[in-house]
């Protein structure tokens, strides 16, 4: 096997790595906003049911999350390792972005959503129209660095037997004997990964940044 | 006779033991133009906020013309956009350039057409002296622009009255005055105004009347003839000279 035999092997893993992203990072966001507007804006029971959703996904390590709904939760049902182990990352993901969004929210609310209600606004336009466009923009560079570690740990459904970018390069090391190398090439595709998205998110951020003067 | 716009009638406030105001009764008749002083931690902003229904009073009614706003089942965002509110600092929506601001509550409130909105709004904004800067951010207009802006907002909803939280308070010296003309203009085209500030140059020129709260009481009102001149409590003379000796100088600056 030549080298770039050798290397595509390893890199065509990163369909899956980027396909488990894709599905955690947008669910996790979705539900991970949902859950933060109940938070701030639904009252004592959902604020203390949130809390607890938030405590108890960011308290377990993600991996044992991943082995619980695979191999417990989802027996009967035929989830696949792919499905099962990107809905879990989604799982712990959607309580780390709950907080994100809950932070911008709170730093956003208060004085910006009474403004928004003495014109005239109810309370589901002033979340809509003045409190969540400026959220999104303080919530970009914390949800940056999720991206990155969703991309990472995107790397531990190769314990399920996912064919990723880790999975990958421990077989091909494994049957040449060449783990240096295979597990350097996963490093960097890894990092070329988490680089680009990075560099893309904080293009938006700038592109999204209300103008002022200094 | 004058007609009465806004009415408040034993209104009282308090959180838990901290009682903000008790028993308030005021009328802002048509056209009127009503300056509220008082020392700080007076509950004149409070009130302020409970007329717009941003806070519930614990007592007492407040009409709006003949409706009664404070009654149970009121809708408040109908209440709302016809009591204009402008803040003492700005809080414009940063998201939205000049013209933004303005536009939100004509198209997302009236739900007018954008160009209906837009027409309307730059025509708030040619008002206070902006149109120029109808495209600029808040973060790209100066404190005193910024409340001009405010002020157009708040007028854009063709509201019954417009209430003023200490609309100077948080502004340079130097960019009272932009503010205090517009506000001037305002009550010479005859709209109704409810003014919490501590700018006695604006109140003995453009008030018909001035309302000197403390303690949560009203202490005193009357014209500014009769509150600067011939006060009928040694409080009132007390607050308005000590005042007037600490705002009497950015006054005569800002004009």
């Amino acid at each position: 096997m030549d080298f770039s035999q050798f290397i595509s092997y390893i890199a065509s893993g990163t369909v899956y790595t980027v396909g488990v992203t894709l599905i955690a990072l947008p669910s996790g966001l979705l539900f991970g906003t949902i859950l933060a507007l109940l938070y701030v804006y639904g009252g004592k029971v959902a604020a203390r049911l949130m809390n607890l959703y938030s405590t108890i996904f960011r308290g377990i390590p993600p991996l044992v999350l991943l082995f619980i709904l695979f191999f417990a939760v989802t027996k009967g049902i035929n989830l696949s390792a792919f499905w099962a182990g990107s809905l879990s990352l989604g799982i712990v993901s959607s309580a780390y972005q709950m907080e994100i969004v809950r932070g911008a929210l709170l730093s956003v609310s208060g004085d910006q959503l009474m403004a928004a209600r003495a014109v005239g606004l109810s309370r589901l336009q002033a979340i809509r129209n003045v409190v969540l466009p400026q959220a999104v923009r303080l919530a970009i560079p914390p949800w940056s660095n999720e991206a990155a570690i969703v991309i990472k740990d995107s790397s531990l459904v190769y314990a399920l037997g996912v064919p990723e970018i880790l999975r990958r390069a421990q077989l091909i090391g494994a049957s040449s004997q060449r783990y240096l190398l295979a597990y350097m090439s996963a490093a960097v595709i890894y990092f070329l990964l988490v680089f680009g998205t990075t560099k893309i998110l904080t293009m938006l951020e700038k592109k999204l940044a209300i103008p002022s003067n200094p | 006779m004058s007609k009465p716009i806004l009415t408040i009638k034993n209104l009282t406030k308090s959180y838990g033991e901290n009682v903000i105001f008790q028993h308030l009764d005021l009328t802002v008749n048509e056209g009127d133009t009503i300056v509220i002083i008082g020392p700080s931690g007076t509950g004149k902003s409070t009130l302020l906020r409970c007329v717009n229904l941003l806070t519930r009073p614990n007592e007492g009614q407040i009409w709006l013309d003949d409706l009664e706003i404070t009654a149970k089942g009121t809708d408040e965002d109908q209440v709302r956009q016809h009591i204009g509110m402008v803040f003492q600092n700005f809080l414009l929506f940063n998201h939205l350039t000049a013209l933004g601001n303005v536009k939100l509550g004509l198209t997302k409130v009236k739900k007018m057409s954008d160009e209906a909105a837009t027409k309307k709004a730059m025509h708030e904004l040619a008002r206070v002296g902006l149109a120029d800067r109808a495209n600029h951010y808040p973060g790209q207009l100066s404190g005193g622009q910024q409340q001009r802006v405010g002020i157009a907002r708040a007028l854009a909803m063709d509201p019954r009255i417009m209430l003023f939280d200490e609309p100077t308070s948080a502004l340079d010296p130097e960019l009272i005055g932009e503010v205090l003309e517009v506000m001037r203009q305002l009550a010479l085209d005859g709209m109704t105004m409810l003014v919490v500030t501590h700018e006695m140059g604006f109140a003995r020129e453009v008030a018909d009347r001035i309302v000197f709260m403390e303690k949560g009481y009203i202490v005193e009102e009357g014209s500014p003839d009769e509150m600067f001149n011939h006060p009928r409590f040694p409080r009132t003379r007390e607050f308005l000279w000590k005042i007037t000796e600490l705002y009497g100088k950015k006054d005569k600056d800002a004009e």
